[in-house]
């Protein structure tokens, strides 16, 4: 019931930003011989498991297969994102790109295949999951943010209860990443008195306060109407530029042509094409896609 | 019938009307045909009122108040620990259910002679602190976390997915995901039937007179009660009716405040 399980983990991520303070590079943030035997005394035992490698691409997918009772949805995936990209897939719907996208930080586990985070094996049962999930940021189509909480609530709690941050440190963290969306006001508001747009923002500095690694945005522009989807749209844009790693779902061709570095088109479970985005997009090879483009351009 | 044509808001007023008619005409019937001197000295006897009080408020009542308190506290706690291991697997699972469907099973009356009496024969003589109290009491939170743990899965599972998926996105480990988002929303969810769990509660634990009560722990009904028999006159008993209601009429208000203020944030 408590968060005490976490403890254990407070002095890998809790003492700094992410990267800087592995267990390797930072000595006092090993855990002491006093914690509890769990998840610390296996880290110190097997660095190599839960330690990111830095020369490791951001996200690795190999071979990646899913399936739903008989429903294979997901048929065999490669894909690798290397750091300061904007990978975005398209594809129509049901073709699987939310199972992708859910399967590089285990939201759904894979059948098979392997996931890898900065050389990380997401799939070994011996990783601290929570510890990788905290480094990277998903953005969901419809928010989910925390309705009982307040704005600045929303965005303070991971910090407190993951990095273990003090309230001052969280808050003020929070009020860094909600101006960066966009949000100087409003932070003592419940998320249902605000917009569509204004949500997703706080989603994003949600995330963002967590300085992740990486960024996955599930279609976070799709549950918006369309005078809103602008304002997120150019957040995104700014968190590109900024050389974030990120991983987009969307249908907005247009912030794929602008804005992504590689374009990847899923169909049926497979990538059937990827490449730069305004050549996917101008010129594409494969007749699935050509059909596909022809509908949504 | 040849439709009238009237505006709803007329017709609206006349529905009202009616009921108001009614109303009047119910209780009219009752104070002409009632005896009223009768009722009186045996419904609302001043001398009885009086040789009552205060023992009634802070004897009876207050015993009331922290039996049904301690018992929905560590009663609701518990339910919320059955709740989670219910959805869990393996055999935290089966202990949970054996648990939920033995004591919902039974009748409120059995669990609390199970713990006054059965406990100490099958166990050699061990029993529960705090005397026919606290056995009492360990019946009503046993039967309040069976109960409870019911109506507190209901609300987890309302919770939508995306809330859980979030937190877990956010590195946030199953415990805290529970502790701090998951709970406090399905706690909001379910606060009527928990209050109507409280309520239940708060007359059940008049059962407790199974236990054999004391001057110093009676509470409203069984105090009530020894006072009926001892006059002869129902004027207890309809004191003790008040206090329920003294208790019950502000908790429904403040429940129902509380409801539409949670819906403001939603
Ligand atoms: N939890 C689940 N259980 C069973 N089937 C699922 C589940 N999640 C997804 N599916 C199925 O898997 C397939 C792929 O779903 P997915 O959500 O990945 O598609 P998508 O490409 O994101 O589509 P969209 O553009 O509509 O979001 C669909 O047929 C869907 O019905
Ligand atoms: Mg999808």
């Amino acid at each position: 019931m408590s968060d005490l399980t976490q403890d254990s983990d407070a002095g890998v991520i809790g003492t700094g930003t992410h990267l800087s303070n592995l267990p390797t590079v930072d000595p006092s943030a090993e855990p002491s011989a006093e914690v509890p035997v769990d998840g610390s005394a296996r880290l110190s035992n097997l660095p190599a498991r839960d330690t990111p490698d830095p020369s490791a691409p951001p996200i690795r997918v190999v071979n990646l297969r899913k399936s739903f009772g008989e429903l294979e949805v997901l048929k065999g995936i490669n894909l690798t994102v290397e750091r300061r990209e904007v990978v975005c897939v398209i594809g129509p719907s049901g073709s699987g790109k939310s199972t992708l996208l859910r399967s590089v930080n285990m939201l759904e586990p894979p059948t098979s295949g392997e996931v890898l985070i900065e050389g990380i094996n997401m799939c070994d049962p011996d990783v601290n999951l929570d510890l990788v999930r905290a480094r990277i940021g998903m953005v969901f189509q419809q928010f989910n943010l925390f309705p009982h909480m307040t704005v600045l609530r929303n965005v303070t709690i991971a910090q407190q209860k993951v990095l273990k941050r003090s309230k001052a440190e969280a808050e003020r963290v929070a009020a860094e990443m909600l101006a960066r969306v966009g949000l100087t006001e409003k932070l003592d508001v419940h998320p249902s008195q605000l917009s569509g747009g204004q949500q997703q923002r706080v989603a994003i500095a949600r995330s963002l306060a967590m300085n992740p690694d990486m960024m996955l945005f599930d279609e976070p522009t799709s549950a918006l109407d369309p005078e809103l989807v602008g304002e997120v749209l150019e957040v995104m844009r700014d968190l590109a530029k900024s050389g974030m790693t990120m991983m987009v779902v969307t249908h907005e061709m247009g912030f794929a042509r602008e804005v992504g570095t590689r374009l990847i088109f899923m169909d049926d479970g497979v990538v059937i094409e990827e490449g730069d985005p305004r050549e996917v997009l101008a010129n594409p090879q494969q007749a699935r896609t050509q059909s596909f483009l022809s509908k949504v351009l | 019938m040849a439709s009238i044509d009237i505006r709803p808001t007329t017709r609206r007023r006349m529905s009202v009307g009616a009921w108001y008619v009614v109303a009047v005409g119910l209780i009219a019937l009752i104070v002409f045909t009632a005896d009223w001197d009768t009722m009186k000295s045996q419904f609302a006897n001043g001398e009885i009122a009086k040789a009552l009080w205060p023992d009634i408020v802070v004897i009876a009542m207050w015993n009331t108040i922290w039996y049904t308190l301690v018992s929905f506290v560590v009663g609701t706690v518990f339910a919320t620990l059955l709740a989670l291991m219910k959805m869990s697997s393996g055999p935290p699972k089966w202990f949970a259910i054996g648990f939920i469907e033995l004591f919902r099973g039974l009748p409120a009356l059995v669990t609390i002679m199970a713990c006054m009496y059965v406990i100490p024969i099958a166990f050699n003589g061990t029993k529960i602190p705090g005397g026919s109290v606290g056995a009492g009491l360990v019946a009503l939170i046993v039967v309040t976390s069976a109960y409870g743990s019911e109506i507190i899965r209901a609300g987890i599972e309302a919770v939508p997915k995306g809330q859980r998926e979030a937190a877990s996105s956010l590195g946030m480990p199953a415990s805290t995901t529970n502790l701090w988002v998951v709970l406090p929303q399905a706690f909001r969810i379910v606060l009527p039937p928990l209050t109507n769990e409280f309520v239940t509660l708060l007359k059940d634990t008049s059962l407790l007179y199974v236990a054999g009560t004391t001057i110093a722990t009676r509470e409203l009904t069984s105090f009530s009660r020894s006072w009926l028999t001892y006059y002869g006159n129902a004027t207890p008993l309809v004191l003790g009716a008040l206090c329920y209601l003294i208790i019950t009429i502000p908790l429904t208000y403040l429940v129902s405040r509380m409801e539409k203020k949670f819906a403001v944030k939603k």
